[in-house]
């Protein structure tokens, strides 16, 4: 059975300890431990959260702002550890949520493709494979050697998205990015993204926009304030979730 | 541990390319570019060994004091480098621990090879003046990497612990600023060792001790004896400079392991 799912979350908590005040001083530290003010709020992202992706799925999350989407993402894809349960993960993740992130802007593309292709875990012998591959689908082959700097946030991100999926990931998850470039670079990446999906990677997509997420996913899940509100296919939930 | 082995590889050529990427940005639009690195260091040398040379009347014709001084300052200032930049690493790094999973040591552990890297450029100007100066050549100079290896290791020992901790108490950074000029006075390389070795009384004494449980010193001495005196250091030497950098790396990976789960929340 599990040989079957690509993520498996089980009953995952993510508490966080909010102190009122960000200590950062040795003394303000033990000044509050002298005078035992050193409260600290319990803060629950995640209550119970349990969750099953099979493989080859396209797997919606959606919920109001605050509901504990994106830290499900980062507890998925191993940024954050969770304070109880586990979460296992059956082959290699693809982050996108955000595009971009470790780019330098001193550095030129060309260098930041590399720099980039690391943090991303790929070795240098795949990136200089996909080298010409990533700068023909962003577009920027005659800015390639100016500064990140002098680029539009729309140019940075087209290469974050070439860069984030050239290779073919076990799973990719995808976090509100596609709401970047014009309409008609969006265009281009959700045909990468179906591409991907009917090539049998598994998509967790977290969006806003709820048309999309009809018209991309075949099961969502609907969050409130941390803990599973439904799960189900996508009609049924997509369904109420307007119309709460 | 063979896990950990793998994640390493998996993420070394990031830290290649991260290292680069702090030498590209360190020399890019400099008129002289790679050359500061061997000029500053030459005329600190300058500077320093005539003042502290007439100051403590160094008798130049037993000690060749320019080599001494410049031998001694180039590897303390790869220690403070290292540490200095480590400390601040992962705090720097929080946009990307924030957003993709990467090992958080690889921070620290590259501010200790951009540094290392600096350490190269400038032995140049450690050459230049043996040259300059005279120093007989020796083969012992041929084992100049062993004391580099040896500091390397205990920076980054430190350096986990100070990234680590820096997390939690940013005040650190102008603490640890102070603790190195100290650090400095108390290594022997603006004045020479003789002078710590015939001091009386009771300041003496402490100055002494001080000095013996100072791991800088060691690595020092060591870099000295291969490079200018044509001796190598025996093996009670060697085990003092093993033993400290790999009591420092154990206990700079242990406590950074046990902090690094919640930097994310302080970052």
């Amino acid at each position: 059975m599990t040989q079957q799912l690509a993520v498996q979350v089980k009953d995952v908590e993510m508490h966080f300890n909010m102190s009122k005040e960000k200590l950062e001083s040795f003394k303000e530290y033990f000044v509050k431990l002298m005078k035992r003010q050193l409260y600290f709020e319990d803060f629950v992202a995640l209550d119970k959260v349990s969750v099953d992706i099979p493989k080859g799925d396209v797997f919606g999350i959606v919920g109001l702002n605050g509901s504990g989407k994106s830290t499900l993402l980062k507890v998925i894809s191993g940024i954050l550890k969770p304070t109880k349960g586990s979460v296992t993960v059956n082959g290699s993740i693809a982050p996108l949520i955000e595009l971009g992130a470790g780019f330098d802007m001193e550095l030129t593309a060309r260098e930041n493709i590399f720099l980039n292709g690391s943090v991303l875990g790929y070795s240098r012998k795949q990136m200089k494979e996909r080298f010409d591959e990533i700068v023909e689908f962003s577009e920027m082959r005659e800015f390639l050697d100016a500064p990140m700097k002098n680029y539009s946030s729309g140019m940075v991100a087209r290469i974050g998205f070439a860069i984030a999926t050239i290779t073919r990931p076990d799973i990719l998850i995808v976090d509100e990015i596609l709401a970047v470039g014009d309409f008609h670079f969006q265009e281009k990446c959700e045909r990468r993204i179906s591409e991907m999906m009917s090539g049998g990677t598994t998509v967790i997509i977290v969006s806003h926009a709820i048309e999309q997420i009809e018209r991309l996913c075949k099961h969502v899940m609907w969050l409130e304030r941390g803990k599973v509100k439904m799960i189900g296919d996508v009609t049924t939930v997509c369904n109420a979730y307007k119309e709460s | 541990m063979k896990g950990s082995l793998q994640v390493f590889k998996k993420y070394s050529p990031l830290l290649y390319d991260l290292t680069s990427r702090d030498v590209k940005i360190k020399y890019r639009r400099s008129v002289l570019g790679l050359a500061w690195s061997i000029l500053n260091p030459l005329l600190m040398m300058i500077v320093l060994t005539t003042v502290f040379g007439h100051l403590l009347k160094v008798d130049m014709t037993t000690l060749n004091f320019p080599v001494y001084f410049i031998i001694g300052n180039t590897m303390f200032s790869f220690f403070s480098e290292a540490t200095t930049g480590a400390m601040t690493s992962v705090i720097y790094g929080g946009s990307l621990i924030k957003k993709v999973y990467i090992p958080k040591y690889i921070f620290p552990l590259e501010k200790c090879l951009f540094s290392l890297v600096n350490l190269l450029f400038s032995m140049i100007a450690v050459v230049i003046v043996m040259l300059f100066r005279q120093v007989t050549p020796s083969w012992t100079m041929l084992l100049f990497f062993v004391p580099i290896l040896y500091c390397f290791v205990f920076a980054v020992g430190v350096s986990l612990i100070l990234s680590a901790l820096t997390v939690y108490f940013r005040d650190l950074m102008h603490l640890w600023s102070i603790l190195l000029t100290v650090w400095m006075y108390l290594t022997p390389i603006i004045y020479p060792m003789s002078l710590i070795e015939d001091a009386t009384g009771l300041s003496g004494q402490i100055l002494r001790t001080v000095i013996q449980i100072n791991p800088l010193y060691y690595f020092v001495d060591y870099f000295r004896s291969v490079l200018m005196f044509g001796t190598v250091p025996g093996l009670q030497q060697n085990l003092i400079c093993f033993g400290f950098g790999a009591v420092f790396l154990i206990i700079g990976a242990l406590v950074f392991k046990k902090l690094q789960n919640r930097f994310i929340l302080h970052i």
